[in-house]
């Protein structure tokens, strides 16, 4: 048996295909999920000093325990309350907002570098407090925030073969059903390894430009 | 240190149709000068003229386009190997370095290291002494800088003109034949100015170490050198003795460089 | 809750394979983040290249692909099969070493040229320079990353419950919740506390380290020392 099989690796490439379908519509769902979700607790964690100790525990309890536990925990845990979600939902869910975890340091961080002066200009106009955040301060400290937020955007996309623990059949799912059927890993692994190379890379050298262009300005 | 190239009336330092660009940028041209063993030079001229560059080429932190640089007779860039002239290696470079010390305008102390060990670091690991002599040593030139009571302090506890003492005590622990002076009073408040000058003229008077310093201390380069080079546009435009440079200068740029830095 | 002891003696089962996971994968970590971010460095162009693209390769797959593939293809190739505890924390190792490469990369070219130019001045050799005074001060750089860097190991280690290494997570879900299925939110509560105190032991480390060294150059840590470094952490 030759270790490596051209026709059987041919043979994967459908099933790959279908897999990154899965794969990017998790990404994209799950990434949109923690676009909004993390903007929302980043301005939550300015608010009154309770609701700010509170977002601060579950954001810190989020980040400092594993998504793979945090998708079980929604896959196993949500029918006990009647919500029965196809395993895909759960796993853009459990994605989305994990990850708004992260993306809420970003906004806070991004938040934190406009200026103090804008915040008192806003004030001295008599700006409405909404105004302020949507006219100001938003708008200055999104676009720095984008090469960060695309980072999060790339790492997800390489954290969501975890989704094959309550069944979703993403790349490594398909590839691994294909693989076991016929005891064929190597192909398999790594024309998916490949795969996630070939995706990823040049995405993190494009958020790279990104950044540079930034730090230039 | 008695060496061979030190006696007799060989240069301590030489330069020698030296040439040195930043991309377009010309910062040395056709420089040559020497300066005798035990000989104390000032290098004045405005902001950009190139004087730092010649402190940076001698500490090798630069190196040059064209020309040669020697040090006690010794080239910086090339060594001999089997009678023939090659570009000089790592170690070469090491070791013309030792004779050369330098003090630098932000100190450049070692933040992970107390006092102490910013001056027995170099004379241990480099020049092979033992802790204990290393350590007297170290005393001593503290001792001598004025700060004997901060051997142990870190030195982000330390003055501005505390750490500049440091610095120059932690140079001269190598025990240079040349000590290479960069601005070292431009970061310090006004006040501690004197005390760091006033510190380097007792070791310019008590030493035969060679001088060659970068000041924009007039006051200074009158008192301690015995000779000025006055640079403007990457050239010596007038080299004297402080006497004649600074009463009777001849160039026109020497005049109205003086005069701004008088009247201010 | 009268079934806490069972799921507590259950979970504390799969508790060595996790802390020895975390363990040595944090120690392969920094081997290889040294090593590789060293080397990322080197004046050799050769050099260069096998350490980038090995800090590429390892970032660019994702993780569950290399545990499948160390697990599946490898004895494949090699014929024979790592014991599961050391491919896992092969691949935990290689993975966030990776990554930590990166970070002693940006914390060494962080240290002021000055500094450099300092140890030259006394004639330090190339070698004397970075382990006498750049690696220390950048070291004060690197803890808040590396602190980020190995909560993200910490979380990986679940991974394991894939390729049937029996840590907490595969205690969790392969034993209790088929036996005590009502009890899913209790059990995954319990689990996910686990990991929250194990992840703040780490951070209660690193932050003493923090501060150990911040005092030997001088410096205050800085309180946000970990937020700002959250971009650098997971990526």
């Amino acid at each position: 048996m030759n270790v490596w099989d051209w026709n059987f690796a041919g043979q994967i490439i459908p099933a790959l295909l279908n897999g990154l379908r899965i794969t990017l519509i998790a990404t994209v769902l799950g990434s949109l999920i923690a676009f909004v979700l993390g903007l929302v607790l980043a301005i939550l964690g300015r608010g009154p000093r309770p609701v700010r100790i509170v977002v601060r525990a579950i954001v810190e309890f989020i980040r400092s325990t594993p998504l793979l536990v945090q998708v079980y925990f929604l896959f196993f845990v949500l029918p006990a309350f009647g919500v029965v979600l196809p395993a895909l939902t759960v796993g853009v869910l459990a994605l989305g907002v994990h990850y708004a975890t992260y993306t809420s340091e970003v906004y806070r961080a991004g938040i934190d570098a406009v200026p103090r002066g804008q915040w008192e200009a806003a004030t001295a106009l008599s700006l409405p407090r909404t105004r302020v955040w949507t006219g100001v301060v938003l708008p200055q400290a999104i676009p720095r925030v984008l090469p960060a937020l695309g980072n999060y955007v790339i790492s997800m996309f390489k954290e969501t073969p975890l989704l094959i623990g309550i069944g979703v059949l993403d790349i490594v799912g398909q590839v691994r059903e294909v693989g076991g059927q016929s005891f064929r890993y190597v192909e398999a692994y790594t024309l998916a390894g490949l795969l996630f190379l070939l995706l990823s890379y040049p995405a993190s050298l494009a958020v790279r430009r990104l950044e540079r262009r930034r730090a230039v300005r | 240190m008695p060496s061979v190239e030190k006696s007799g009336a060989d240069p301590m330092i030489a330069f020698d149709g030296v040439e040195k660009r930043f991309g377009d940028n010309v910062v040395l041209s056709e420089l040559s000068f020497t300066v005798a063993p035990g000989e104390h030079v000032c290098l004045i001229g405005p902001s950009g003229s190139g004087k730092t560059t010649i402190l940076r080429l001698l500490m090798t932190l630069e190196k040059c386009d064209a020309g040669t640089i020697t040090v006690g007779g010794t080239s910086l860039s090339h060594m001999e190997k089997n009678g023939k002239l090659v570009p000089a290696d790592e170690k070469h470079v090491r070791d013309v370095r030792k004779r050369i010390g330098m003090v630098f305008q932000q100190f450049n102390l070692f933040p992970n290291m107390t006092v102490r060990g910013n001056l027995v670091e170099a004379p241990t690991r480099v020049l092979g002494l033992s802790k204990d002599e290393a350590d007297a040593r170290a005393k001593e030139l503290l001792d001598l800088v004025g700060l004997g009571d901060r051997i142990d302090s870190h030195p982000t506890q330390l003055s501005g003109g505390q750490q500049q003492r440091v610095a120059i005590a932690r140079a001269l622990a190598m025990r240079p034949d040349v000590l290479l002076l960069d601005e070292v009073t431009s970061a310090l408040d006004p006040e501690l100015v004197a005390g760091v000058l006033k510190l380097l003229s007792d070791i310019g008077s008590s030493t035969d170490i060679t001088f060659l310093c970068v000041t924009h201390e007039m006051g200074f380069a009158r008192d301690f050198s015995d000779r000025v080079m006055m640079f403007d546009g990457g050239r010596v435009i007038e080299d004297a003795a402080p006497e004649k440079l600074f009463t009777a200068p001849e160039h026109e740029r020497t005049q109205a460089f003086l005069h701004a830095v008088v009247d201010r | 809750m009268d079934n806490l002891g069972t799921f507590l003696s259950v979970l504390s089962q799969g508790l060595p394979f996790t802390i020895i996971a975390t363990v040595a994968g944090i120690l392969l970590t920094i081997v290889l983040s040294f090593v590789a971010g060293l080397a990322l460095m080197s004046s050799s162009k050769t050099v260069r290249v096998i350490s980038r693209i090995y800090v590429e390769g390892l970032r660019g797959t994702s993780e569950v692909v290399q545990l499948f593939w160390i697990f599946f293809a490898l004895p494949v190739l090699v014929g024979f099969q790592i014991v599961p505890i050391w491919a896992g924390i092969l691949v935990l190792g290689l993975n966030h070493g990776a990554y930590g490469a990166e970070i002693v990369r940006g914390a060494v070219q962080s240290v002021p040229r000055a500094q450099v130019e300092g140890a030259i001045a006394l004639s330090m050799t190339p070698a004397q320079r970075m382990r006498r005074v750049i690696l220390p001060q950048a070291v004060v750089e690197m803890l808040p990353s590396f602190n980020n860097l190995f909560i993200q190991l910490l979380k990986s280690t679940a991974l394991l419950s894939f390729v049937s290494i029996n840590e907490i997570t595969r205690q969790a879900q392969q034993v209790l919740v088929p036996r005590f299925n009502p009890q899913a939110f209790q059990i995954f509560l319990l689990l996910l506390v686990m990991y929250l105190i194990m992840s703040l032991v780490i951070t209660a480390i690193m932050r003493t380290l923090e501060r150990v060294a911040a005092a030997r150059v001088g410096r205050k840590p800085s309180a946000r020392s970990r937020s700002q470094a959250t971009g650098a952490g997971i990526a």
